[in-house]
Protein backbone atom coordinates (compact mmCIF):
# COMPACT_ATOMS: atom_id res chain seq x y z
CA UNK A 1 0.00 0.00 0.00
CA UNK A 2 2.73 2.35 1.16
CA UNK A 3 5.14 1.20 -1.98
CA UNK A 4 1.92 2.17 -4.65
CA UNK A 5 1.34 5.46 -2.75
CA UNK A 6 4.97 6.60 -2.49
CA UNK A 7 5.15 5.70 -6.28
CA UNK A 8 2.00 7.27 -7.53
CA UNK A 9 3.04 10.63 -5.71
CA UNK A 10 6.25 10.41 -7.33
CA UNK A 11 4.89 10.27 -10.87
CA UNK A 12 2.54 12.81 -10.33
CA UNK A 13 5.44 15.07 -9.01
CA UNK A 14 7.46 14.08 -11.63
CA UNK A 15 4.42 14.37 -13.93
CA UNK A 16 3.65 17.83 -12.96
CA UNK A 17 7.05 18.97 -13.53
CA UNK A 18 7.64 17.77 -16.57
CA UNK A 19 4.40 19.25 -18.29
CA UNK A 20 4.95 22.94 -16.51
CA UNK A 21 8.29 22.62 -18.49
CA UNK A 22 6.38 22.04 -21.30
CA UNK A 23 7.94 18.15 -22.23
CA UNK A 24 6.49 16.49 -24.97
CA UNK A 25 4.62 13.95 -22.52
CA UNK A 26 2.81 12.00 -25.98
CA UNK A 27 3.86 8.30 -24.92
CA UNK A 28 2.13 9.25 -21.73
CA UNK A 29 -1.23 10.12 -22.79
CA UNK A 30 -3.65 7.15 -22.98
CA UNK A 31 -4.93 8.21 -26.42
CA UNK A 32 -2.11 7.55 -27.86
CA UNK A 33 -3.09 4.46 -28.93
CA UNK A 34 -7.17 5.58 -29.79
CA UNK A 35 -5.01 8.18 -32.09
CA UNK A 36 -2.76 5.32 -33.77
CA UNK A 37 -6.04 3.59 -34.20
CA UNK A 38 -7.87 6.52 -35.77
CA UNK A 39 -5.43 6.71 -38.21
CA UNK A 40 -5.13 3.28 -39.56
CA UNK A 41 -8.60 3.22 -40.10
CA UNK A 42 -8.38 6.18 -42.18
CA UNK A 43 -5.70 5.34 -44.14
CA UNK A 44 -6.62 2.00 -44.54
CA UNK A 45 -3.78 0.58 -42.59
CA UNK A 46 -1.49 2.72 -44.43
CA UNK A 47 1.36 4.13 -42.61
CA UNK A 48 1.52 7.82 -43.37
CA UNK A 49 4.13 9.09 -45.10
CA UNK A 50 5.68 12.10 -44.22
CA UNK A 51 5.32 15.34 -46.93
CA UNK A 52 2.93 17.27 -49.10
CA UNK A 53 0.74 18.07 -46.27
CA UNK A 54 1.25 21.02 -44.08
CA UNK A 55 -0.34 21.71 -40.83
CA UNK A 56 0.13 25.01 -39.44
CA UNK A 57 -1.01 25.53 -35.16
CA UNK A 58 0.45 28.24 -33.15
CA UNK A 59 3.38 27.41 -31.01
CA UNK A 60 1.48 28.45 -27.99
CA UNK A 61 -2.16 28.84 -27.45
CA UNK A 62 -2.98 31.93 -25.97
CA UNK A 63 -6.66 29.70 -24.84
CA UNK A 64 -6.81 25.77 -25.20
CA UNK A 65 -10.55 26.95 -26.14
CA UNK A 66 -9.82 29.00 -29.52
CA UNK A 67 -6.89 27.51 -31.32
CA UNK A 68 -6.67 28.80 -34.96
CA UNK A 69 -5.12 25.67 -37.12
CA UNK A 70 -4.81 25.06 -40.98
CA UNK A 71 -4.33 22.63 -43.45
CA UNK A 72 -2.84 22.61 -46.86
CA UNK A 73 -1.69 19.53 -48.65
CA UNK A 74 -0.08 19.57 -52.35
CA UNK A 75 -1.92 19.11 -54.97
CA UNK A 76 -3.54 19.82 -58.35
CA UNK A 77 -7.13 18.52 -57.41
CA UNK A 78 -7.88 17.41 -60.98
CA UNK A 79 -8.00 14.10 -62.19
CA UNK A 80 -6.19 11.37 -60.22
CA UNK A 81 -4.39 13.97 -58.55
CA UNK A 82 -6.75 15.02 -55.48
CA UNK A 83 -6.67 14.91 -51.47
CA UNK A 84 -9.99 13.45 -50.85
CA UNK A 85 -9.68 13.87 -46.97
CA UNK A 86 -7.60 15.24 -44.19
CA UNK A 87 -8.43 14.49 -40.88
CA UNK A 88 -6.91 16.22 -37.79
CA UNK A 89 -6.78 14.37 -34.60
CA UNK A 90 -5.77 16.16 -30.78
CA UNK A 91 -3.62 13.31 -28.80
CA UNK A 92 -4.02 14.54 -25.75
CA UNK A 93 -8.20 15.66 -25.82
CA UNK A 94 -10.04 13.22 -23.62
CA UNK A 95 -11.51 12.64 -27.73
CA UNK A 96 -8.55 12.81 -30.00
CA UNK A 97 -11.05 13.43 -32.92
CA UNK A 98 -11.40 17.10 -33.87
CA UNK A 99 -12.86 17.63 -37.97
CA UNK A 100 -12.18 15.68 -41.34
CA UNK A 101 -12.33 17.61 -44.11
CA UNK A 102 -13.51 16.72 -47.47
CA UNK A 103 -12.10 18.08 -50.68
CA UNK A 104 -13.56 17.53 -54.12
CA UNK A 105 -12.43 18.94 -57.77
CA UNK A 106 -14.23 22.02 -57.20
CA UNK A 107 -12.52 22.48 -54.32
CA UNK A 108 -9.87 24.16 -56.12
CA UNK A 109 -7.01 23.32 -53.83
CA UNK A 110 -6.75 21.44 -50.54
CA UNK A 111 -6.70 23.26 -48.05
CA UNK A 112 -8.80 24.46 -44.97
CA UNK A 113 -8.49 26.64 -41.51
CA UNK A 114 -10.73 26.46 -38.69
CA UNK A 115 -10.30 26.78 -34.67
CA UNK A 116 -10.21 23.85 -31.68
CA UNK A 117 -10.29 23.10 -28.49
CA UNK A 118 -6.92 22.01 -26.93
CA UNK A 119 -7.49 20.53 -23.47
CA UNK A 120 -3.61 20.78 -22.63
CA UNK A 121 -0.27 21.08 -24.35
CA UNK A 122 0.09 18.05 -27.18
CA UNK A 123 0.50 17.17 -29.97
CA UNK A 124 -2.05 17.81 -33.24
CA UNK A 125 -1.76 15.75 -35.98
CA UNK A 126 -3.24 16.05 -39.48
CA UNK A 127 -3.83 12.56 -42.17
CA UNK A 128 -4.62 13.45 -45.79
CA UNK A 129 -5.64 10.20 -47.75
CA UNK A 130 -4.86 11.03 -51.99
CA UNK A 131 -7.75 9.40 -54.47
CA UNK A 132 -4.92 7.13 -55.11
CA UNK A 133 -4.79 5.79 -51.97
CA UNK A 134 -1.24 7.02 -50.29
CA UNK A 135 -1.47 8.76 -47.45
CA UNK A 136 0.76 11.73 -46.17
CA UNK A 137 0.81 13.33 -42.29
CA UNK A 138 2.08 16.03 -40.50
CA UNK A 139 2.48 17.05 -36.58
CA UNK A 140 2.95 19.70 -34.79
CA UNK A 141 3.28 19.88 -30.75
CA UNK A 142 0.96 23.36 -29.40
CA UNK A 143 1.56 24.20 -25.83
CA UNK A 144 -1.32 25.10 -23.84
CA UNK A 145 -0.79 27.70 -20.95
CA UNK A 146 -2.30 28.51 -17.88
CA UNK A 147 -3.22 32.22 -17.59
CA UNK A 148 -2.62 34.35 -14.73
CA UNK A 149 -5.00 34.21 -11.86
CA UNK A 150 -5.91 30.40 -12.22
CA UNK A 151 -6.60 30.66 -16.28
CA UNK B 1 12.25 8.23 -0.37
CA UNK B 2 8.14 9.70 -0.71
CA UNK B 3 9.31 13.14 0.78
CA UNK B 4 12.55 13.26 -1.50
CA UNK B 5 10.24 13.25 -4.63
CA UNK B 6 7.61 15.46 -3.57
CA UNK B 7 10.73 17.81 -3.01
CA UNK B 8 11.86 17.73 -6.08
CA UNK B 9 8.39 18.06 -8.05
CA UNK B 10 8.01 20.52 -5.81
CA UNK B 11 11.36 22.67 -6.68
CA UNK B 12 10.88 21.97 -10.33
CA UNK B 13 7.41 24.07 -10.07
CA UNK B 14 8.82 26.52 -7.93
CA UNK B 15 11.95 27.08 -10.07
CA UNK B 16 9.64 27.07 -13.04
CA UNK B 17 7.39 29.82 -11.49
CA UNK B 18 10.11 31.39 -10.84
CA UNK B 19 11.38 31.79 -14.28
CA UNK B 20 7.90 33.16 -15.61
CA UNK B 21 6.83 35.55 -12.89
CA UNK B 22 10.65 37.37 -13.56
CA UNK B 23 10.07 37.23 -17.15
CA UNK B 24 8.77 40.45 -19.02
CA UNK B 25 7.85 41.35 -22.87
CA UNK B 26 7.27 44.13 -24.67
CA UNK B 27 3.53 44.70 -26.04
CA UNK B 28 4.27 44.85 -29.90
CA UNK B 29 5.11 47.73 -31.83
CA UNK B 30 1.77 47.71 -34.30
CA UNK B 31 -1.01 49.46 -35.82
CA UNK B 32 -4.76 47.82 -35.08
CA UNK B 33 -6.48 48.43 -38.29
CA UNK B 34 -9.94 47.15 -38.85
CA UNK B 35 -11.98 47.18 -42.53
CA UNK B 36 -9.45 49.81 -43.62
CA UNK B 37 -9.79 51.98 -40.60
CA UNK B 38 -6.45 52.46 -38.11
CA UNK B 39 -7.60 52.44 -34.76
CA UNK B 40 -5.93 54.07 -31.82
CA UNK B 41 -4.21 50.86 -29.66
CA UNK B 42 -1.00 53.80 -28.12
CA UNK B 43 -1.27 57.28 -27.13
CA UNK B 44 0.27 59.86 -24.92
CA UNK B 45 -1.49 59.61 -21.37
CA UNK B 46 -3.87 62.00 -19.39
CA UNK B 47 -2.48 64.32 -17.02
CA UNK B 48 -2.08 62.53 -13.90
CA UNK B 49 -1.40 58.89 -15.33
CA UNK B 50 1.25 56.71 -13.79
CA UNK B 51 2.48 55.22 -17.58
CA UNK B 52 3.73 57.88 -20.30
CA UNK B 53 1.96 55.90 -22.57
CA UNK B 54 -1.62 54.56 -22.68
CA UNK B 55 -1.44 50.94 -24.33
CA UNK B 56 -4.34 48.62 -25.81
CA UNK B 57 -4.50 45.18 -24.16
CA UNK B 58 -4.42 44.15 -28.26
CA UNK B 59 -0.98 44.99 -28.30
CA UNK B 60 -0.17 42.21 -25.47
CA UNK B 61 -1.60 39.32 -27.12
CA UNK B 62 -0.44 36.28 -29.56
CA UNK B 63 -0.15 36.71 -33.26
CA UNK B 64 -3.14 34.58 -33.68
CA UNK B 65 -4.88 36.58 -31.33
CA UNK B 66 -4.35 40.30 -32.37
CA UNK B 67 -5.37 38.88 -36.44
CA UNK B 68 -8.45 37.34 -35.31
CA UNK B 69 -9.88 41.22 -33.81
CA UNK B 70 -8.31 42.89 -37.07
CA UNK B 71 -10.56 40.32 -38.92
CA UNK B 72 -14.14 42.03 -38.34
CA UNK B 73 -15.64 39.00 -40.29
CA UNK B 74 -13.93 36.37 -38.44
CA UNK B 75 -13.69 37.71 -35.40
CA UNK B 76 -16.93 35.65 -32.75
CA UNK B 77 -17.66 39.12 -31.02
CA UNK B 78 -19.35 40.46 -34.56
CA UNK B 79 -21.98 37.46 -33.97
CA UNK B 80 -22.85 39.06 -31.08
CA UNK B 81 -23.01 42.65 -32.76
CA UNK B 82 -25.36 40.77 -35.29
CA UNK B 83 -27.40 39.49 -32.61
CA UNK B 84 -27.74 42.97 -30.96
CA UNK B 85 -28.86 44.81 -34.19
CA UNK B 86 -31.62 42.24 -34.47
CA UNK B 87 -32.45 43.11 -30.83
CA UNK B 88 -32.20 47.00 -31.56
CA UNK B 89 -34.86 46.28 -34.22
CA UNK B 90 -37.16 44.38 -32.30
CA UNK B 91 -40.46 45.55 -30.60
CA UNK B 92 -40.59 45.45 -27.15
CA UNK B 93 -42.67 46.02 -23.88
CA UNK B 94 -46.38 47.97 -23.56
CA UNK B 95 -45.38 50.91 -25.40
CA UNK B 96 -45.08 49.09 -28.52
CA UNK B 97 -41.60 50.25 -29.39
CA UNK B 98 -37.80 49.33 -30.18
CA UNK B 99 -34.78 50.96 -29.69
CA UNK B 100 -35.32 51.41 -33.76
CA UNK B 101 -38.92 53.30 -32.85
CA UNK B 102 -36.89 56.56 -31.58
CA UNK B 103 -33.51 55.89 -32.15
CA UNK B 104 -33.82 55.14 -35.93
CA UNK B 105 -30.58 53.93 -37.79
CA UNK B 106 -27.81 53.32 -34.64
CA UNK B 107 -25.22 53.70 -37.60
CA UNK B 108 -26.00 57.19 -37.21
CA UNK B 109 -27.67 57.88 -34.11
CA UNK B 110 -25.09 55.85 -32.00
CA UNK B 111 -22.21 56.59 -33.79
CA UNK B 112 -19.39 58.11 -31.30
CA UNK B 113 -22.00 57.97 -28.45
CA UNK B 114 -20.22 55.15 -26.43
CA UNK B 115 -17.11 56.45 -26.76
CA UNK B 116 -18.51 59.16 -24.06
CA UNK B 117 -19.89 56.85 -21.33
CA UNK B 118 -20.00 56.47 -18.50
CA UNK B 119 -21.66 59.92 -18.18
CA UNK B 120 -23.84 61.42 -15.10
CA UNK B 121 -27.01 60.35 -14.58
CA UNK B 122 -29.27 63.30 -13.31
CA UNK B 123 -31.84 61.32 -12.43
CA UNK B 124 -30.17 58.58 -10.34
CA UNK B 125 -27.21 60.76 -8.97
CA UNK B 126 -24.93 57.85 -10.09
CA UNK B 127 -22.69 57.51 -13.14
CA UNK B 128 -24.60 55.44 -15.91
CA UNK B 129 -23.03 53.40 -18.24
CA UNK B 130 -24.48 51.97 -21.50
CA UNK B 131 -25.79 48.27 -19.91
CA UNK B 132 -27.72 50.88 -17.66
CA UNK B 133 -28.78 53.23 -20.09
CA UNK B 134 -29.92 50.49 -22.02
CA UNK B 135 -32.28 49.56 -19.36
CA UNK B 136 -33.56 53.23 -18.39
CA UNK B 137 -34.98 53.53 -22.09
CA UNK B 138 -36.53 50.01 -22.01
CA UNK B 139 -38.19 50.86 -18.49
CA UNK B 140 -38.65 54.91 -18.53
CA UNK B 141 -39.93 54.69 -22.48
CA UNK B 142 -40.53 50.96 -23.62
CA UNK B 143 -42.33 49.84 -21.03
CA UNK B 144 -39.99 46.84 -20.95
CA UNK B 145 -38.64 44.49 -18.39
CA UNK B 146 -35.02 46.06 -17.26
CA UNK B 147 -32.23 43.41 -18.25
CA UNK B 148 -30.55 41.37 -15.61
CA UNK B 149 -27.13 41.73 -15.16
CA UNK B 150 -25.69 39.78 -18.18
CA UNK B 151 -28.57 38.20 -19.04
CA UNK B 152 -31.16 38.33 -21.95
CA UNK B 153 -30.01 41.22 -24.73
CA UNK B 154 -27.73 43.02 -22.36
CA UNK B 155 -24.49 41.76 -23.28
CA UNK B 156 -25.55 41.57 -27.45
CA UNK B 157 -26.91 44.82 -27.55
CA UNK B 158 -24.62 46.83 -25.56
CA UNK B 159 -21.68 45.03 -27.94
CA UNK B 160 -24.04 46.49 -31.11
CA UNK B 161 -24.23 49.93 -29.21
CA UNK B 162 -20.53 50.17 -28.59
CA UNK B 163 -19.39 48.49 -31.75
CA UNK B 164 -21.02 52.01 -33.70
CA UNK B 165 -17.87 53.95 -32.01
CA UNK B 166 -15.52 51.39 -32.91
CA UNK B 167 -12.41 53.85 -34.12
CA UNK B 168 -13.36 56.50 -31.86
CA UNK B 169 -11.35 57.77 -28.81
CA UNK B 170 -12.30 57.31 -25.49
CA UNK B 171 -13.00 60.98 -23.56
CA UNK B 172 -15.19 61.13 -20.28
CA UNK B 173 -16.58 64.81 -19.45
CA UNK B 174 -15.12 64.26 -15.83
CA UNK B 175 -17.22 67.76 -14.96
CA UNK B 176 -21.22 67.00 -14.92
CA UNK B 177 -22.83 66.53 -11.78
CA UNK B 178 -20.36 64.46 -8.91
CA UNK B 179 -18.50 62.70 -11.57
CA UNK B 180 -15.11 63.88 -10.25
CA UNK B 181 -15.85 62.53 -6.66
CA UNK B 182 -16.98 59.07 -7.93
CA UNK B 183 -13.67 58.93 -10.40
CA UNK B 184 -11.58 59.86 -7.01
CA UNK B 185 -13.58 56.70 -5.09
CA UNK B 186 -12.72 54.29 -8.50
CA UNK B 187 -9.25 56.04 -8.31
CA UNK B 188 -9.05 54.77 -4.29
CA UNK B 189 -10.47 50.96 -5.19
CA UNK B 190 -8.01 50.75 -8.03
CA UNK B 191 -5.27 50.85 -5.69
CA UNK B 192 -6.75 49.34 -2.32
CA UNK B 193 -5.52 45.41 -2.05
CA UNK B 194 -7.77 43.31 -1.10
CA UNK B 195 -8.44 39.22 -1.09
CA UNK B 196 -6.39 36.84 0.70
CA UNK B 197 -3.94 37.00 -1.99
CA UNK B 198 -3.83 40.91 -1.22
CA UNK B 199 -3.72 41.92 -4.21
CA UNK B 200 -5.38 45.41 -6.10
CA UNK B 201 -5.90 46.03 -9.55
CA UNK B 202 -2.26 47.99 -9.82
CA UNK B 203 -0.32 45.36 -8.47
CA UNK B 204 -1.11 44.09 -12.00
CA UNK B 205 -1.96 46.73 -14.10
CA UNK B 206 0.41 48.86 -13.66
CA UNK B 207 3.21 47.86 -11.06
CA UNK B 208 3.51 44.65 -13.09
CA UNK B 209 2.01 45.72 -16.41
CA UNK B 210 4.15 43.95 -19.23
CA UNK B 211 5.60 41.19 -16.87
CA UNK B 212 3.94 37.73 -17.24
CA UNK B 213 2.22 36.18 -14.58
CA UNK B 214 2.14 32.74 -15.31
CA UNK B 215 1.72 32.10 -19.15
CA UNK B 216 -0.44 35.58 -19.20
CA UNK B 217 0.99 38.88 -20.74
CA UNK B 218 0.05 41.60 -18.24
CA UNK B 219 -1.90 44.55 -19.62
CA UNK B 220 -2.69 47.88 -18.35
CA UNK B 221 -5.87 46.96 -17.52
CA UNK B 222 -7.90 49.02 -19.99
CA UNK B 223 -11.87 48.79 -20.92
CA UNK B 224 -11.88 50.18 -24.23
CA UNK B 225 -12.75 46.87 -26.15
CA UNK B 226 -15.43 45.70 -23.74
CA UNK B 227 -18.09 43.65 -23.83
CA UNK B 228 -14.94 41.70 -25.12
CA UNK B 229 -15.29 38.39 -26.90
CA UNK B 230 -12.65 36.18 -24.14
CA UNK B 231 -11.62 32.99 -26.06
CA UNK B 232 -11.89 31.38 -23.01
CA UNK B 233 -15.78 32.26 -22.25
CA UNK B 234 -16.73 34.24 -25.26
CA UNK B 235 -18.47 37.58 -25.17
CA UNK B 236 -18.02 39.29 -21.62
CA UNK B 237 -18.61 42.35 -20.03
CA UNK B 238 -16.98 44.73 -18.06
CA UNK B 239 -18.62 44.42 -14.59
CA UNK B 240 -18.39 40.36 -15.31
CA UNK B 241 -14.09 40.95 -15.25
CA UNK B 242 -14.24 43.09 -12.67
CA UNK B 243 -16.15 40.62 -10.73
CA UNK B 244 -13.95 37.62 -11.82
CA UNK B 245 -10.84 39.68 -11.37
CA UNK B 246 -11.44 40.24 -7.56
CA UNK B 247 -12.78 37.17 -6.58
CA UNK B 248 -9.50 35.98 -7.85
CA UNK B 249 -7.98 37.50 -5.48
CA UNK B 250 -9.91 35.49 -3.69
CA UNK B 251 -11.91 38.80 -2.06
CA UNK B 252 -15.64 39.15 -1.82
CA UNK B 253 -16.57 40.56 -5.41
CA UNK B 254 -19.31 43.35 -5.47
CA UNK B 255 -22.77 43.22 -7.19
CA UNK B 256 -22.98 44.11 -10.68
CA UNK B 257 -23.88 47.95 -11.40
CA UNK B 258 -22.48 48.52 -7.54
CA UNK B 259 -21.57 52.01 -6.49
CA UNK B 260 -17.99 50.39 -6.08
CA UNK B 261 -18.15 49.08 -9.53
CA UNK B 262 -19.61 51.71 -11.53
CA UNK B 263 -17.06 54.23 -9.84
CA UNK B 264 -14.22 51.68 -10.96
CA UNK B 265 -15.93 51.33 -14.26
CA UNK B 266 -15.54 55.33 -14.46
CA UNK B 267 -11.91 55.46 -13.55
CA UNK B 268 -10.62 52.85 -15.38
CA UNK B 269 -12.55 54.15 -18.55
CA UNK B 270 -10.77 57.17 -17.92
CA UNK B 271 -7.39 55.14 -17.90
CA UNK B 272 -8.20 54.48 -21.13
CA UNK B 273 -8.53 58.02 -22.46
CA UNK B 274 -7.54 58.51 -26.04
CA UNK B 275 -7.66 54.53 -27.02
CA UNK B 276 -10.31 54.05 -29.90
CA UNK B 277 -13.11 52.43 -28.83
CA UNK B 278 -12.48 48.74 -29.86
CA UNK B 279 -15.88 46.86 -29.22
CA UNK B 280 -15.84 43.67 -29.69
CA UNK B 281 -12.26 43.05 -28.49
CA UNK B 282 -11.11 39.54 -28.65
CA UNK B 283 -8.65 39.07 -25.80
CA UNK B 284 -7.90 35.59 -24.00
CA UNK C 1 -29.82 27.22 -31.10
CA UNK C 2 -32.91 28.01 -33.55
CA UNK C 3 -31.10 31.44 -33.52
CA UNK C 4 -28.28 30.21 -35.29
CA UNK C 5 -27.45 32.98 -37.75
CA UNK C 6 -24.63 31.76 -40.39
CA UNK C 7 -22.04 34.68 -41.71
CA UNK C 8 -20.59 33.94 -45.18
CA UNK C 9 -18.19 35.88 -46.90
CA UNK C 10 -17.52 35.31 -50.68
CA UNK C 11 -16.31 37.35 -53.44
CA UNK C 12 -19.16 38.86 -55.37
CA UNK C 13 -17.59 37.70 -58.72
CA UNK C 14 -14.40 35.95 -60.13
CA UNK C 15 -12.53 35.35 -63.05
CA UNK C 16 -13.37 31.75 -64.73
CA UNK C 17 -11.02 29.45 -63.14
CA UNK C 18 -10.31 31.55 -60.37
CA UNK C 19 -9.76 29.94 -56.85
CA UNK C 20 -11.60 31.97 -54.81
CA UNK C 21 -11.49 31.85 -50.61
CA UNK C 22 -14.81 31.48 -48.92
CA UNK C 23 -15.04 32.03 -44.97
CA UNK C 24 -18.15 30.84 -42.83
CA UNK C 25 -18.61 31.55 -38.92
CA UNK C 26 -22.13 30.56 -37.36
CA UNK C 27 -23.06 31.30 -33.53
CA UNK C 28 -23.23 27.98 -31.69
CA UNK C 29 -22.15 27.07 -28.14
CA UNK C 30 -20.69 23.53 -28.88
CA UNK C 31 -21.78 22.00 -26.18
CA UNK C 32 -18.80 19.46 -25.91
CA UNK C 33 -20.06 17.01 -23.69
CA UNK C 34 -16.99 17.48 -21.41
CA UNK C 35 -18.18 19.55 -19.07
CA UNK C 36 -20.00 19.18 -16.08
CA UNK C 37 -23.11 21.41 -14.21
CA UNK C 38 -23.03 23.08 -10.52
CA UNK C 39 -24.33 19.52 -9.58
CA UNK C 40 -21.39 17.73 -10.84
CA UNK C 41 -23.46 16.18 -13.53
CA UNK C 42 -22.29 16.39 -17.50
CA UNK C 43 -23.69 18.67 -19.65
CA UNK C 44 -25.34 16.87 -22.70
CA UNK C 45 -23.39 16.85 -25.61
CA UNK C 46 -25.09 19.26 -28.73
CA UNK C 47 -23.03 20.58 -31.41
CA UNK C 48 -22.77 21.30 -35.05
CA UNK C 49 -21.98 18.24 -36.37
CA UNK C 50 -21.48 18.64 -39.96
CA UNK C 51 -20.74 21.98 -42.47
CA UNK C 52 -21.21 21.36 -46.69
CA UNK C 53 -20.48 24.15 -48.92
CA UNK C 54 -22.65 23.53 -52.63
CA UNK C 55 -22.20 24.98 -55.46
CA UNK C 56 -25.72 24.80 -58.09
CA UNK C 57 -25.88 21.23 -56.37
CA UNK C 58 -22.31 20.15 -56.90
CA UNK C 59 -20.41 19.41 -53.15
CA UNK C 60 -17.30 21.85 -52.73
CA UNK C 61 -15.93 21.45 -49.64
CA UNK C 62 -17.53 18.97 -46.86
CA UNK C 63 -16.91 19.50 -42.87
CA UNK C 64 -17.51 16.35 -40.36
CA UNK C 65 -17.10 18.41 -36.96
CA UNK C 66 -16.31 16.85 -33.27
CA UNK C 67 -16.75 18.22 -30.49
CA UNK C 68 -13.17 19.28 -30.12
CA UNK C 69 -14.10 22.44 -32.87
CA UNK C 70 -14.33 25.55 -30.79
CA UNK C 71 -17.75 27.85 -30.12
CA UNK C 72 -19.18 30.11 -33.02
CA UNK C 73 -17.37 27.08 -35.92
CA UNK C 74 -15.41 29.08 -38.28
CA UNK C 75 -14.30 27.46 -41.55
CA UNK C 76 -11.90 29.02 -44.34
CA UNK C 77 -11.53 27.29 -47.68
CA UNK C 78 -11.33 27.66 -51.39
CA UNK C 79 -13.73 27.02 -54.67
CA UNK C 80 -12.92 26.69 -58.05
CA UNK C 81 -15.29 28.62 -59.95
CA UNK C 82 -15.83 28.49 -63.58
CA UNK C 83 -19.07 29.81 -64.27
CA UNK C 84 -21.75 32.49 -62.27
CA UNK C 85 -24.17 30.40 -60.14
CA UNK C 86 -24.95 29.98 -56.55
CA UNK C 87 -23.52 28.97 -52.98
CA UNK C 88 -25.34 27.05 -50.83
CA UNK C 89 -23.80 26.44 -47.17
CA UNK C 90 -25.47 23.79 -45.22
CA UNK C 91 -25.03 23.45 -40.81
CA UNK C 92 -26.50 20.15 -38.97
CA UNK C 93 -27.15 20.29 -35.75
CA UNK C 94 -26.88 17.50 -33.43
CA UNK C 95 -30.64 18.13 -32.57
CA UNK C 96 -31.59 17.89 -36.36
CA UNK C 97 -32.06 21.68 -37.23
CA UNK C 98 -30.22 22.74 -39.92
CA UNK C 99 -28.83 26.38 -41.11
CA UNK C 100 -28.50 27.16 -44.39
CA UNK C 101 -27.10 30.53 -46.18
CA UNK C 102 -26.67 31.23 -49.83
CA UNK C 103 -24.40 33.25 -52.14
CA UNK C 104 -24.63 34.35 -55.56
CA UNK C 105 -21.23 34.66 -57.11
CA UNK C 106 -20.59 36.52 -60.96
CA UNK C 107 -17.97 35.80 -63.41
CA UNK C 108 -16.12 37.98 -65.46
Amino acid sequence: MNFTRRKALGLTAGAAALALNGFKMTSAFANAEDTEKRIMEFSGSKKPEAGKITLTAPEIAENGNTVPISVSVESAMTGDDLVESVMILAEGNPNPAVATFHFTELSGQASATTRMRLAKTQNVIAVAKMKDGSVFSDIKQVKVTIGGCGG
Amino acid sequence: MKNKLIAAGVAAVMATTAGIVGLSADPVDETLTIDGIPLISRTKAPEGYPFKEVLSGWLFRTDETRALEADSFANPGMLSVEEGEVIWNKVEGKEGKSCASCHNDAKESMKDVAANYPKWDADAKRPINIELQINKCREKNMGAEPYEFDKGGQKPLTAFIKNQSLGTPVALDLSKGDLQKWWEEGKKTYYTRTGQLNLSCASCHEANMGKMIRADHLSQGQVNGFPTYRLKTGLTSVHNRFRGCIRDTRAEFPKAFSDELMALELYVTWRGTGLSVETPAVRQ
Amino acid sequence: MADSKPRVKVPKSAKAGEVITIKTLISHKMESGQRKDKAGQIIPRSIINKFTCEFEGAKVFECDIDPAISANPFFEFTAKVEKAGTFKFTWVDDDGSTYTDEKKIEVN
